[in-house]
Parts: structure tokens; sequence; C-alpha cells
């Protein structure tokens, strides 16, 4: 690797001030699995990697009655790890527990996958199903973002100048709510996304009527989607197969797919109305069962 | 010439001090300046697991570490495996079961199987299968990797953590 400067702030305020002064020529540094082989193998020029690891609040996960709180730098494994998130967001496990390999989710934090900002990260969907809002301390203090609003292209995000993404944070579930995540990948595991998509649903006390939902889809556009049509199609609907299939075919019809290598634009498309359909029923089997 | 970072780390049980460049990997770090070359590079992007070690009781690709993140972390690699009562029961099913051939994997898998049974002392054959999806053997085709980290999970039992 190219000669690079190393600094770990052990506060926010220091790690800002950093990020302020070096500007693009600084990046941060969380579970590295993107951002060192994007600079080993020259495709991201930079002179000094701010570790933020050794910031507290930057890897400490939190859930209370209000919701779940986790910083930015916070390891996949200690997502799906901890008892209260597997319980309560399978959702958010569900994307955490499916980057790379084991080796991979002891370093890759979600931070990292928003910040990456591909529209292939696989956390980004499942966050947006889930209502995340992104939270952004920079200089001239914090600001909050929807989930959805975060990646602007592919690559690029909301960040400026001397801004990090400090934590993401999620509602508590309401009572009756289920959400889940999946992707098609050629193989079963290690790839990245052809298609992910990440739902949530809300039942009615009854668990019988939807009274809200979530759709997000990553890989079929420049950014991951939210994709209101669909998901408020299906409220109001006891779900039966006219409502999925309507709601599966509007998701459909917002997905603006590329053709690449792992998949031409007409097989994402019909990819994003079976991934709906599949990831919608686990989403409302959790929400029956919670 | 670039400044060097000083380190302070404890591999496999033993406090030890070094001193790197910002743009060294662990990976690079213990092979070329450490001579413990146990871990492999095989990839150097975070694909094969030749590299894997635990850090801080995680099993991490030392490739994808940057050398002074580690300070004030532990390290376990795979020299720190066999006791002076002979070799770890992984190591020692590994050999039974011929699951090696060129040897660059091994210790990867090793590590990595470690980790396993460290989680889920009785793994299925699919469990072993998910858990070393990280890990690739260019050689073996995979079955007496697999096999040796199953025979091994009764004798590793309590020794694994
Ligand atoms: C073998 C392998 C398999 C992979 N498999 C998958 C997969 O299945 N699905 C998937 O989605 N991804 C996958 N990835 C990509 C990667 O692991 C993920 O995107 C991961 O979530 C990145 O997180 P990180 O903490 O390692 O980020 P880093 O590499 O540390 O950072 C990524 C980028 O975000 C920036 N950044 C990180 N944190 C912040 C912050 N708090 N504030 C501001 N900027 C920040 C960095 O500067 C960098 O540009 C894989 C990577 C490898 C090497
Ligand atoms: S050398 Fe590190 S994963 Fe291949
Ligand atoms: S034995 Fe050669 S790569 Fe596995």
């Amino acid at each position: 690797m190219k000669d690079i400067d190393y600094a770990a702030p052990k506060t926010l305020a220091e790690a800002v001030a950093l990020l302020d002064g070096k500007g693009d020529r600084a990046r941060v540094l969380a579970g590295g699995t993107d951002l060192i082989v994007q600079v080993r193998e020259g495709r991201r020029d930079i002179d000094v990697m701010v570790d933020v690891k050794r910031i507290p609040d930057l890897t400490r996960l939190t859930v209370d009655a209000n919701g779940l709180r986790i910083g930015a730098a916070t390891p996949c494994c200690d997502i799906y790890e901890h008892p209260e998130v597997k319980k309560s967001y399978p959702g958010l496990v569900d994307a955490a527990f499916l980057i790379g390999g084991i080796q991979i989710q002891s370093r890759a934090s979600l931070g990292g996958n928003l910040c990456n900002s591909s529209p292939a990260g696989d956390a980004i969907p499942a966050l947006i199903a889930l209502g995340a809002v992104c939270v952004i301390a920079g200089p001239k203090g914090e600001r909050e973002l929807p989930v959805e609003s975060f990646c602007v292209s592919p690559g690029r995000n909301a960040l400026a100048r001397g801004e990090l993404l400090a934590a993401i944070k999620i509602s508590a579930p309401r009572t009756g709510s289920g959400a889940a995540y999946l992707r098609f990948i050629p193989r079963n595991e290690m790839d990245i996304a052809v298609v992910g998509v990440g739902v949530s649903v809300v039942l009615d006390a009854a668990k019988s009527k939807v009274v809200a939902a979530r759709i997000g889809l990553g890989a079929v556009a420049p950014t991951p989607l939210l994709v209101k049509d669909a998901a408020d199609a299906l409220v109001g609907t006891t779900a039966d197969d006219a409502a999925v299939e309507n709601a599966a075919s509007l998701a459909q019809a917002a997905a603006k797919p590329i053709s690449d290598m792992r998949g031409d634009a007409d097989y994402r498309k019909h990819l994003v109305a079976v991934l709906v359909k599949r990831t919608l029923a686990i989403a409302l089997e959790r929400a029956r069962k919670s | 010439m670039s400044k060097k970072l000083h380190v302070q780390t404890t591999i496999n049980g033993k406090e030890t001090e070094l001193l790197c460049e910002a743009r060294q990997s662990l990976l690079e770090v213990l092979r070329d300046d450490l001579r413990l070359t146990g871990a492999k590079e095989g990839c150097n992007n975070g694909n094969c697991g030749a590299c894997n070690l635990m850090l801080d009781g995680r099993l991490v690709n030392s490739c994808l570490v940057m050398a002074p993140e580690i300070d004030g972390r532990k390290i376990e690699t795979i020299e720190g495996m066999a006791s002076a009562q002979g070799l770890h029961p992984l190591q020692q099913k590994f050999l039974e079961h011929a699951a090696l051939q060129c040897g660059i994997c091994t210790p990867g898998f090793i590590l990595a199987a470690k980790a396993m049974l460290a989680k889920n002392p009785t793994p299925s054959e699919g469990d072993v299968r998910h858990w070393h999806a990280g890990n690739l053997c260019r050689c073996t085709g995979y079955d007496k990797i697999i096999r040796a980290v199953l025979d091994a999970a009764p004798a590793c039992a309590g020794k694994c953590s």
C-alpha cells in the first residue's frame, strides 16, 4: 500500500477536526473491509486513515424502550449476537448476518456499509425498511437524516467536509410488526447482491390488516431505494395474493436496474418481484408471531 | 521515509512491542517483521481466509487490519495452538484426515474452526460449511476439511474457547 498516515482520535470532536482539516485526503476507517481494499488497489487515493473505533460511542450499541442506537463502527457480529437485537430487530439481523463471511462480520460495520454507499450494500435496504435515521456529526454539530436520503449516487453520500456518521437509530418496533431482508446471489455466501429487498410491516390488533409498510430495494438503481408506492399499496389490505402481486409489480416498476456481469436489467426486474414476495412473506410471518 | 509507529500488543500470550508503518497490514507485520509466517497471504483482499487469526477473541482477516490498529489488542495465531503436550486436537485431526495438500489454507481453516467450536461445540455439517464460507481451499475439495473439523469437535470440547 502507498504511504499513508494513521490517526486514532479518542473523541468525536477530535475526529471531526481531523476530517475537516484534511477534507477528502482523509477517510474514516471503521472495519476497513471496503476502505483497506480500495486504498491498497489504488482505487482510492488518501493521505490518512482516521480510525474511529477508539471513540467509545462509535462502537456502542444501546437498546431501550425507545429503540436501538448503533454506533456507526459497531461490527456486524456485535449486532447479530446481541440478544435484544436478535429478538426485536430480526430484519436487521438478516442483513448483518449475510455481509461477507464470519471474518468480515467481525469487522464490517453498518456505518461502513452506508458510507461506502454502494447501490448493492446489503445493510441499506434493510435499514430503509426499518425507517432508520443517520446521526451525523460535523463541525457545526449534529444533524439527522433519514437513511433513504443518505446515499446520493454510487459511492457518494450526503456527508459534507468534516462530517462523519456517528450512529444509526431505529425506533422500537410497534406492536404487531415484522421485518426481513433477503438478497439474491448466485452462490450461497460471500457475493454481491444482484438484488436485495428489505421489508417491514405493521399489522392491526387482529393481526389481519396491514396498517403500515416500508420496502427498500438494493442493486436496482444508482442508490438503494425506498419504494413508497409499493409499500403504501399494502396498507388497508390483508396482504392477500392480489395485494402482494400488486405491491410486487409496483416495486418492479420503481426499479431502474442496469445490466452488468451479475445480471441484466430484465433479470433484475424479475428478481425484484420474486424477492419482494418472499421477503414480505417472512416479514408478515414475523409480524403475526410478534 | 515514513515515520514509524510504536505498537504494544499481546501475541499468543506474549507482550510484544513493535514499530510499524501506518500503511502496513497486520499480516505484513506478522510475516515480514515478526517472522510469524503461519498466517498466509492468499488474496490480500478479504476473500480467502488464509490470513485468519483471532483479534480480541474475534476471527478476522489480518490482511484487512491495519498494523497500528492492534495497539493494546490481543492476537492469537496458528503459532500459539500447539502446546508442550502436543498438537491441538484440530491440528491432529487435520493430519489424520489428510485435510490438506499444499497447506496454504490450513492455518486459516484451523483458526476459523477453533473460533466456530468456541461458539458452537456441536456443529452440524451444514454449520461447518456455512461458517467456513470465507475460507477457500484450492486443493482438497473441502470434504476432508469438513470431516476433520467434525471429528475434532468432541475432542475440542472445553479446549477451543
Ligand atoms: C470478502 C468481502 C465480502 C463482502 N461481502 C459483502 C456483502 O455480502 N454485502 C455487503 O453489503 N458488503 C460486503 N462487503 C463489503 C464490506 O464488507 C461492507 O460494505 C462493510 O459493511 C463495510 O464496513 P466497514 O466497517 O468495513 O467499512 P470501511 O471499509 O471501514 O469503510 C467503508 C467506507 O465508508 C467510510 N466510512 C466508514 N465509516 C464511516 C463513518 N462512521 N463516517 C463516515 N465515513 C465512514 C470509509 O471512509 C470508507 O470510505 C464485503 C467485503 C469483502 C472484503
Ligand atoms: S489473504 Fe487475507 S483473506 Fe485472503
Ligand atoms: S490445501 Fe492447498 S489451498 Fe487448501
